[in-house]
């Protein structure tokens, strides 16, 4: 039997090192990438029983809880613009997860709020409606909670509760107006395949706006980055909300209810909330706001700093690459600013290949550290309503939107 | 009780066996905690969530499993899951 540190050793060699980066890598000496359970500011307790680990059909990730799982993917795979099936984290509210098969999945659409309710196969889907493919970050909201000051409970994520991936799937607005769409529409309902524990646990479902349902980027998605999704990821089809958090991207999605009044369930109405006023979003779910709190929505802007660790060691007069990513809550990166002077002066980065504004956006700064000693690295994003990143985490009892400016300490020698 | 039991062993048998490598602090009530936490979810939960929860904000999350999660623990057995989770586990 494994203790836990032995093993790390042994799995350690399939993390380093993830695919080709999209540019050149630094020279760099003595750089020991060491498997990273999560950044510094997590938890003890979250560290230390925090270990790698391969779900069924997974590569190993990092597992902070097994049953419901939730599996985070490893930093060192964010240094790629998209997130690899294998490796894209995994997040359950509820621990009976039914592995559904294509051939008997089928998803009503309903309600009370539509003319003609009726049901789809997998084949229908795909053959019924026209295919769409969007690049987009698919984030949860508590992505980054183990950070809060001061920590607060629930699942303690690092940077990796989010990936990008290529979605193929059909519209939703195209498969409710098959069924006919009622004025007094007002919401749309989504359940997925799984289920809790005890009849008493509130099931997980959601629900959206019927205006953000019926965006021509809302997808029923059955791919991600061309091939089938992992069952961890919602196999065979998932809600596709670009710009908006992981909560509503439901998985094994088997129902779409629309509705004209707001749905009342927990996860609307007690979870997944974040007081009113507080951060910079355009995006409102107008029908479930109550005075005090508002239902999360899109992203907030966000970047990381994804070749270069802390204490990593590089030659002066030589050239640094600094590179990373960025991404929004989809009207698009319009720069990301670097620091290598911790936040004394900043420049400009060269922004990456545009892979849609729903997408992670790779950026890239070079210089040349003359002087020897410790440099700390810094990067912001700023979007294209001008909405940047903060310095500090403006907290909030749930722990979401964390988007404190990255930095990585590095030393020149 | 007996059918809640019966009822998870059935449901929740996909779960991970890995599950079982997960090991609380020895201290009383330890059995009691881990029977009724781990009866939807794993272990893993507590020491994730350590160590920042003073014993107010573990009976905060005691209490919201009962309340909100349905979760079948006694009047009697509430209080014992707190001191245990706040004396192994709280700041």
């Amino acid at each position: 039997m494994y203790s836990r540190r032995q093993f790390l050793r042994t799995t350690t060699g399939s993390l380093v090192m993830v695919g080709g980066a999209a540019w050149a890598g630094s020279v760099a000496f003595g750089a020991s990438p060491a498997v990273d359970l999560g950044p510094k500011g997590l938890p003890s307790g979250t560290l230390e029983s925090a270990l790698l680990e391969a779900l069924p059909g997974k590569a190993p990730l990092i597992k902070r809880s097994y049953r419901p799982p939730n599996f985070e993917t490893p930093f060192s795979y964010f240094d790629n613009v998209i997130t690899p099936n294998d490796v894209f984290f995994v997040r359950y509210h509820v621990a009976n997860i039914p592995q559904v098969s294509a051939q008997d999945w089928r998803l009503s659409i309903g309600g009370e709020a539509v003319d003609k309710p009726f049901q789809l196969t997998f084949d229908q889907l795909k053959r019924d409606f026209d295919p769409v493919e969007i690049t987009a970050v698919n984030q949860c909201s508590g992505n980054r909670r183990g950070l809060s000051d001061p920590h607060v409970a629930g699942v303690q994520w690092g940077y990796g509760a989010m990936g990008n991936a290529k979605w193929k799937g059909v519209r939703v607005r195209d498969i409710l107006n098959k069924a006919g769409v009622k004025k007094e529409a007002l919401e749309i309902v989504v359940d997925g395949a799984d289920s809790a524990v005890l009849p008493g646990t509130p099931d997980f479902v959601k629900s959206v706006p019927i205006w953000k349902a019926l965006d021509e980027n809302s997808l029923i998605a059955y791919e991600m980055n061309g091939a089938p999704l992992p069952h961890w990821n919602g196999f065979p089809a998932r809600l596709v909300l670009p710009g908006w958090t992981g909560t509503y991207w439901m998985k094994h999605v088997v129902s779409l209810n629309v509705v004209s009044q707001p749905f009342a369930g927990f996860w609307m109405k007690s979870a997944y909330r974040v007081p009113k006023g507080k951060f910079p979003l355009v995006d409102r779910f107008l029908s479930q706001e109550t005075d005090a709190n508002t239902p999360i929505t899109e992203m907030v802007v966000n970047s990381l700093i994804t070749n270069l660790r802390d204490g990593q060691r590089f030659a002066a007069g030589r050239v640094v690459t600094v590179q990373g990513i960025s991404w929004d809550g989809g009207y698009g990166i319009r720069t990301v600013d670097v620091s290598v002077d911790e936040g004394k002066s900043w420049r400009p980065s060269e922004l990456g290949a545009d892979f849609g504004r729903f997408s992670f956006r790779q950026w890239r700064h070079v210089f040349t550290p003359e002087r020897k000693g410790r440099y700390v690295v810094m990067a912001k994003a700023i979007n294209r309503l001008g909405a940047t990143q903060t310095f500090e985490y403006i907290f909030n009892p749930a722990g979401y939107h964390h988007n404190v400016v990255h930095r990585v300490g590095i030393e020149v020698a | 009780m007996k059918k809640i039991l019966l009822a998870c062993a059935l449901a929740c048998a996909p779960a991970l066996a890995d599950e079982s490598k997960i090991t609380l602090k020895n201290a009383p009530a330890k059995d009691l905690v881990a029977a009724s936490c781990g009866l939807c979810h794993s272990l893993d939960y507590i020491p994730m969530n350590s160590v920042f929860l003073d014993r107010k904000g573990w009976e905060a999350s005691v209490n919201k499993m009962i309340k909100v999660m349905g979760a079948p623990i006694k009047d009697d057995e509430a209080p014992k899951i707190v001191d245990y989770l706040a004396s192994q586990y709280g700041k």
